[in-house]
């Protein structure tokens, strides 16, 4: 053993006690480090904590199919992926977006945007930056999460629509709410939920949609996850059984192909519309993921209007159709004798002015009775009719029967139409009721506007002895209302036999006849424009006449009715008429067990030329120009375009 | 003759505070993964400390001036071993630092770190004088550079800084003087352009990220950015054991090691950490004053070596938790999981208790 330590000097115990108050100083500059972080910024710790540590991801329910009366799916919803974009961390996000946008093939300005406008919403929210995610983006996403932790996939469904614009007005279509439904909804609807924009969607939207799941799952440092803390499970919505049935609608959307109009088909006896259709018509199918704002622009300045439901929507004059509630007046108020009849010579004069019959410089009526005034749409009859009655009982016939006010259906933002009355110019016009306007609106033109399904709803009533189902589109609906407006039995079985007549009896719609079936009805070509301002600007195809008819069967107590309108038509008979004998064939058919194919084939081309008798297909018009409609009571283009003649 | 003293002269506070901060950090890692595939560490942490209990006694039995006298063979025993790591060495996270012992990779730099030790207080003791000479402090600075730099060869900056304290402590306390410091200190600043370029890439993204960590969020800037949500989000209180979501999510990078004291922020609190480290600062003064008891110079820079080497894990490890200093690897003596540093820690507190049990002994 060695004695190198032995002559050791003292300890340097000054230098220690150094060391010592050193360790001191270090362990307080340590701790006042933890007490700055965790007693004076802890809240701020604790907000990136609960942030950081666990993401929050949306199971998206799927929205309710919506089916038809046999159960056949008419909508519904396919998964798909959404991106999202992880907006917690800025610095991050500013350095990986040009990549983002180069990765998913979006514009970088267009991204830029996007987040700029999400900038009020909490951090931690994610926005949806691509809606419909490629096989090429999932890769993507897939491949970059350690590099650019800020995609997420969401898995959402999409709404699947029969395409072509099946239905399309009546099922409306889906989009992401607005601030003000979400502000409206209590709380129930947050910002990017799915919801129904227009339509039955709209409707019925808080049984078609569910109620959304949440994820809450563990992501480590590079964003992967791995973990699941809890999972709410997403709530599926419910399927809507609707009325509708598919054949007929199949049938009616293939009756209005390539034409503009409408088909509604009611089942009068307990208010169940079996089909409704217009055209044209957009493929939600195209906004399903997002409406482009071309593309909406598009469908909005289109001249044909498609967005418009013109089933529910267009108010138009309806034209002869309305000379059943004339009939109906007539023979209920007693104003005017029943034995009334009148000679027709193709035209008459009116306070001072001439009104022609549909007939004139063709043929001539000549004595025509109540029966016949019907069959044959003779205008002179309702001419003298209309003078006699006077436009209030007009118009309280017009309204009791249904028009001017909504029918109650369920669907959003149907219309008025509108039933003139000398109260009416009273208020709006701030000027009297001139007796030639009385000439006009007894043949269903002037101020006078309906909806096609007022129309088969007025008829339906009619026919069932002044009994109105509230047209619904819900199966198996609670409480249908109704609405009774008593017509003696004398009064429905004569205009009844009168609307029999029109297909039956050489009327104006005999191309509507089916064997053994008794379709009875009422057509109609309603003025679009004033004649002079026709004769100004020549006659183009513009100002054609748009065609109606209104058909039923059987011809007391109906169970099916078909309101057919088909815009710049001309002829409502000729036109309309085998559009609704077709759909009432149909019908018949498949109630007494016949292949549907027998009828969608046979339904698919009209041929308007054929066999039919030119004078049948012509149609009344009066020659009194209406006042000019102020623009605070028009509620469409389309119906500005039309209601007025 | 009788070397030592009974028992009775085992510094039993220092036993205490060992203990107690063991426990503390056995709990944690309990806390930190027993839900994850990690479990039952603590269990074989347990067998680290018992191990190194084992050796802290059989350690003081021998004298020290034995082992000092032995100083010269440790010290190339020393140099030979990181040499054959550097060779032979098993490669982990791309470094070599572990050599297979006893079915157990042991990391030679921690032998090596206790090894300085004793070398540096042999080196020191003969010095004889209050003042250092220049050549000494070159000598010193030879005998602590070669190591370190086949540290820094396998590379292992965080084990090699360690070798610094160690020797400022003991230069301080054999007395440098101050010109000498200052010739140091600028040859040092000259030498800091070459050692950048030394580095490896990750340490130079350790040092960039803990300049500008707003760089690199989900990188070595995240880790640090974790350690720090952890701890501040703890609160006073913490969120109690087995609570801390940042730990038991996994968001505390080695929340069992390296960042135990994160994991431990969380859970305890404030409350925890000054426990915790009023427990450090008892022991580390322990250890001063110990030094300042020993029976020669030889042995005061024995346990002064002991203490600079320990001060220094606790601060370059607590810092790092808080994000004052980079991330250096550097465990937390004592409570951080792992094999190599528990038993050095054990080890190096035997040179102590041979120190203390031998004060009164001529």
């Amino acid at each position: 053993m060695s004695y190198w330590f032995k002559t050791d000097h003292k300890m340097p115990h000054t230098r220690l006690s150094i060391v010592s108050y050193s360790i001191a100083v270090m362990m307080v500059l340590l701790l006042s480090g933890f007490w700055k972080l965790q007693i004076i910024d802890s809240e701020h710790y604790n907000q990136l904590a609960e942030r950081n540590s666990i993401r929050s991801i949306p199971i998206i329910a799927p929205r309710g199919n919506m089916l038809d009366r046999e159960g056949r799916v008419l909508v519904d919803s396919y998964p798909s992926f959404s991106v999202l974009l992880l907006r917690d961390d800025p610095a991050l996000l500013d350095h990986g977006l040009p990549q983002i946008a180069e990765g998913l093939s979006i514009s970088i300005d267009d991204l830029r945007q996007q987040v700029e406008s999400a900038r009020p919403l909490p951090k931690f929210q994610p926005i949806v930056i691509k809606p419909e995610a490629s096989k090429a983006d999932i890769a993507f996403i897939e491949s970059h999460r350690a590099d650019i932790p800020l995609l997420e996939m969401l898995m959402v469904h999409r709404r699947r629509y029969i395409p072509g614009g099946f239905m399309a007005h009546a099922s409306g279509y889906v989009g992401e709410v607005s601030e003000q439904q979400v502000e409206n909804s209590n709380g129930r609807l947050r910002p990017g939920d799915i919801v129904g924009k227009t339509g039955l969607e709209k409707q019925y939207n808080d049984t078609l949609m569910g109620v959304d799941g949440m994820r809450r799952a563990i992501v480590n440092s590079v964003g992967r996850e791995v973990g699941r803390l809890t999972e709410t499970e997403a709530i599926p919505g419910k399927p809507v059984q609707l009325t509708i049935d598919y054949d007929l609608q199949a049938a009616a959307e293939q009756a209005l192909q390539g034409r503009k109009g409408s088909i509604v088909v009611l089942n009068p006896r307990n208010g169940e519309v079996l089909a409704m259709a217009s055209r044209p018509a957009p493929d939600p199918n195209e906004f399903a993921v997002r409406i482009q704002r071309d593309q909406w622009q598009r469908l909005n300045d289109d001249p044909d209007v498609p967005l418009l439901n013109r089933s529910i929507q267009a108010q138009l004059a309806p034209g002869s159709v309305f000379k059943i509630i004339m009939a109906t007046a007539m023979l209920e108020s007693k104003a005017v004798p029943e034995s009334m009849t009148v000679f027709c010579p193709g035209y008459a004069e009116f306070y001072g002015r001439q009104f022609k019959c549909w007939v004139f410089g063709k043929t001539t009526h000549g004595l025509v009775d109540f029966h016949k005034a019907i069959v044959q749409s003779c205008d002179i009859f309702f001419y003298n009719l209309g003078k006699r009655l006077g436009i209030d009982r007009i118009s309280y016939y017009a309204s009791h029967l249904g028009l001017g006010k909504r029918t109650g259906i369920d669907l959003p933002a149907e219309e008025n139409g509108l039933v003139p009355s000398e109260e009416w110019v009273n208020r709006v016009y701030h000027r009297k009721w001139y007796p030639g306007e009385t000439i006009s609106v007894a043949v269903g033109q002037g101020a006078v506007t309906a909806t096609p399904l007022q129309l088969a709803r007025m008829i339906g009533g009619v026919a069932m002895g002044g009994i109105f189902k509230r047209p619904h589109l819900l199966k198996d609906a609670k409480n249908v209302g109704e609405e009774r407006f008593a017509i003696s039995e004398d009064t429905t079985e004569k205009v009844t036999q009168g609307m029999w007549g029109v297909v039956n009896e050489g009327g104006t719609a005999s191309s509507a006849k089916l064997p053994g079936i008794e379709m009875s009805g009422k057509s109609g070509s309603a003025q679009v424009i004033g004649y002079d301002t026709r004769n100004k600007v020549g006659k183009k195809k513009k100002f054609k006449d748009n065609a109606w008819f209104v058909g039923y069967a059987p011809r007391r107590d109906p169970e099916i009715v078909v309101a057919v309108l088909v815009e710049e038509g001309e002829h409502g008979g000729a036109v309309g008429g085998p559009m609704a004998r077709d759909i009432v064939k149909a019908y018949y058919d498949k109630k007494n067990g016949k292949l549907q194919q027998q009828y969608t084939a046979q339904n698919k081309q009209y041929d308007l030329s054929s066999g039919l008798p030119q004078a049948n297909v012509l149609q009344p018009r009066a020659f009194l120009k209406p006042p000019e409609v102020p623009a605070d009571v028009r509620p469409s283009r389309a119906e500005r375009a039309s209601a007025s003649q | 003759m009788r070397d030592s003293q009974g028992v009775r002269e085992y510094d039993w506070w220092l036993l205490a505070l060992v203990f107690t901060i063991c426990g503390i950090g056995i709990l944690e890692i309990y806390s930190a993964t027993h839900a994850s595939h990690f479990a039952g560490m603590h269990t074989r942490q347990i067998w680290w400390v018992v191990v190194g209990t084992i050796l802290l006694f059989a350690f003081s039995r021998f004298n020290y001036h034995t082992i000092l006298d032995q100083a010269p063979i440790l010290y190339l025993v020393g140099v030979l071993a990181l040499g054959s790591v550097l060779m032979v060495g098993h490669t982990r996270f791309g470094a070599k630092r572990w050599i297979p012992v006893l079915g157990q990779f042991l990391q030679v730099s921690e032998l090596v770190k206790l090894i300085i030790i004793i070398v540096l207080a042999r080196f020191f003791s003969d010095v004889r004088t209050d003042r250092l000479s220049l050549a000494d402090l070159i000598k010193a600075g030879v005998l602590c550079g070669l190591p370190l730099g086949l540290i820094l060869l396998q590379p292992d900056l965080g084990t090699a800084m360690v070798l610094l304290p160690m020797l400022v402590v003991g230069v301080f306390l054999a007395g440098i003087e101050w010109k000498h410091v200052l010739a140091v200190v600028l040859l040092a600043l000259m030498m800091l352009p070459v050692g950048w370029h030394v580095l490896k890439p990750y340490q130079k993204e350790r040092i960039t990220t803990f300049l500008h960590p707003e760089d690199d969020p989900k990188g070595s800037g995240y880790q640090i950015l974790q350690s720090k949500i952890a701890v501040g989000s703890g609160g006073f209180r913490g969120k109690g054991l087995g609570n801390g979501s940042q730990n038991q999510l996994g968001f505390v990078p080695v929340r069992y090691s390296d960042f135990i004291l994160a994991a431990l922020a969380e859970e305890f609190g404030f409350a925890g950490v000054f426990t915790t480290l009023v427990l450090y600062m008892a022991l580390l003064l322990r250890l001063v004053q110990n030094a300042q008891r020993a029976k020669d110079r030889a042995g005061m820079f024995l346990v002064m070596g002991v203490a600079a080497a320990l001060s220094f894990h606790v601060l370059v490890n607590v810092a790092m938790v808080i994000g004052y200093m980079p991330v250096t690897g550097i465990p937390l003596p004592l409570m951080s999981y792992g094999g190599s540093a528990t038993l050095f820690v054990f080890l190096s507190l035997g040179l102590v208790m041979n120190v203390r049990i031998r004060r009164f002994v001529n």
